[in-house]
């Protein structure tokens, strides 16, 4: 269960990368989540064969991780583990829609291999957006937007708590599996049998803490909504940060900019 | 100070007859009745399951009691008086990952002012009065998870200090702190001058800061003295599971036996007790050392 302690480093990464201090990081969170929101959008609601058109949209990940120092073998590293998903989804696109759709130096290309690069392209932008978003802005100050964007306090209070508390309960299940694994002297213990009574265990101490930091919450007058003083002021930079990647997005999603791009070096070569 | 016009004014706490069994059945809290004065320090001690962390959650209305009543300063603990009962009487839990759930460490400490109404600047002043107050101000930025043991002990007392309560309610303050951080918390208990109710294995520290000692035995009151006389009632100690504390048996290397803490004289010149001091003057200056106020 290496994988736990992995995961929790992983999350702990994000978290020192987000306590820097560069120009990406003092940028108001709201503005950052709004122009991902943007991005979000504009790069899913693409034709579902359009491979080109969504290659320009990587400068916002890019360009915001070089700025604000987020090291990109961590980001692709993340990306790696979070690939299998979006992998197994289109799996059979190809398989399913042969029709030729492309031909691009003699050979044909189906319209199913298109549709499965897209797929996997979309994903590697939408997730590294949301990555370097969370490196830039902290998980907290992503909650601290939302909660100012008017999403309900109990979803934000639930983010919140959720990331507070993967970290003891990361470490409650490391405990549990390092006790298990010595008494289990390298060989398998009882097998899937144990691993379901310490799930099982671990439910109950996790609704066991549960009271006892709602008890906690309780005493310091918590009424059902957890207040943050931290201010928010939007600057200038703020809203010209949101109003210009929101226009480059809105040029790269109507605007074929990779042609545009191509005919110029195909006319300048002239 | 208007926001500071406490509700309660008389810091005291009277328990009379109270029992509590949990729903399963097991009865844990059996005709307990005592009182505590202003400013009082009083440690409440006994074995494992003797009733303890229950007779603490009682004092704020965490439980509540199937028979007998607490009251604070003269307001009945009642569903209805909650909200100022817990503005007076502030509760430091056994384990500080249950108690600071906050992203970061002010903004934990600010949690419990913010939800008392106080304006923003009230409550900046009073996270940074609290973290000064436990010299804790330079983790005011940092995530609540990533402390250590000593530093999350002292940021969850920060917590309840910032809603200025008139009584502090506290379980096991010092248990899985290494000794320098143990005693930094017992200094810092030692400065406070609110009413204090403590509950600890730890029977040094409860010799050390607090004139009288609860002891609970099976969910029973068993003893109400200054806690001078109850550690030195070995038949008491021992029927409810308890022991001497470490400072006062007799010395591991020689033998000798320490005089009765009742009767205390000027310590004996024991090569440990000479230690004892220095190590002690050393740590103090490690607490004054430290970056308060």
């Amino acid at each position: 269960m290496s994988s736990v302690a992995r995961g929790l480093s992983t999350l702990d990464r994000l978290d020192r990368l987000a306590g820097k201090d560069t120009a990406i990081h003092r940028v108001d969170p709201r503005a950052k989540v709004l122009a991902t929101a943007v991005f979000i959008v504009c790069v899913v609601s693409f034709d579902r064969y359009e491979v080109f058109g969504l290659v320009p949209f990587a400068l916002f990940p890019v360009v915001l991780a070089a700025e604000a120092d987020v090291p990109f073998g961590f980001l692709a590293r993340l990306l790696a583990v979070a690939s299998p998903f979006a992998l197994l989804v289109g799996v059979f696109n190809p398989l399913l829609d042969r029709d030729p759709l492309v031909v691009a130096g003699g050979v044909a290309i189906a319209g199913g291999w298109l549709s499965y690069a897209s797929i996997i392209l979309r994903f590697l932008l939408t997730v590294a957006a949301a990555l370097v978003l969370t490196a830039t802005t902290s998980f907290a100050g992503v909650c601290l937007a939302l909660e100012r964007f008017r999403v309900p306090d109990v979803l934000v209070t639930q983010f919140l708590l959720l990331y507070r508390y993967i970290f003891v309960l990361g470490d409650e299940a490391l405990r549990m599996a390092r006790a298990r694994s010595l008494r289990a002297v390298g060989s398998r213990g009882m097998g899937l049998h144990v691993y379901a009574q310490m799930l099982g265990q671990l439910l109950l101490r996790t609704f066991a803490r549960a009271q006892r930091v709602y008890v906690a919450m309780k005493c310091r007058g918590f009424d059902g909504r957890v207040r943050v003083a931290r201010r928010l002021r939007l600057r200038a930079a703020d809203v010209a940060f949101v109003v210009g990647w929101s226009a480059l997005f809105v040029v790269f999603r109507f605007v074929d900019v990779t042609e545009l791009v191509g005919g110029l070096i195909v006319g300048g070569g002239r | 100070m208007p926001e500071r016009s406490a509700p309660v004014s008389h810091h005291t706490i009277s328990v009379v007859d109270l029992s509590f069994a949990y729903p399963d059945g097991t009865r844990a809290l059996d005709g307990v009745s005592f009182e505590v004065g202003h400013g009082e320090a009083i440690a409440v001690i006994g074995a494992n399951g003797a009733g303890k962390s229950t007779l603490l959650m009682h004092l704020n209305g965490v439980l509540s009691p199937i028979q007998g009543s607490v009251d604070i300063g003269g307001t009945p603990v009642t569903k209805g008086t909650l909200p100022v009962i817990r503005r007076t009487v502030g509760m430091v839990f056994q384990d500080p990952d249950d108690q600071l759930f906050m992203p970061t460490v002010a903004e934990d400490v600010g949690f419990g002012p913010l939800n008392l109404g106080l304006p923003p600047e009230g409550v900046a002043r009073r996270v940074d009065e609290a973290l000064a107050r436990v010299a804790a101000a330079r983790l005011k930025d940092r995530p609540p998870y990533h402390l250590s043991g000593g530093e999350k002990r002292v940021v969850a007392i920060a917590t309840v200090l910032a809603m200025e309560p008139a009584i502090l309610v506290m379980d096991e303050p010092t248990s899985g702190l290494d000794p320098r951080a143990r005693r930094r918390v017992m200094s810092l208990l030692g400065s406070f001058e609110h009413t204090r109710i403590i509950a600890t294995h730890d029977l040094d520290l409860a010799a050390e800061l607090c004139e009288r000692t609860l002891v609970l035995a099976g969910g029973r009151l068993v003893a109400d003295r200054p806690t001078g006389e109850v550690f030195d009632d070995d038949a008491l100690l021992v029927a409810s599971g308890l022991e001497r504390p470490l400072g006062m048996q007799a010395c591991p290397v020689c033998g000798a036996q320490k005089p009765a803490m009742s009767s205390r004289a000027p310590a004996p010149a024991h090569p440990r007790d000479r230690l004892r001091a220095d190590v002690g003057a050393g740590l103090g200056e490690a607490v004054a050392d430290a970056p308060e106020q």
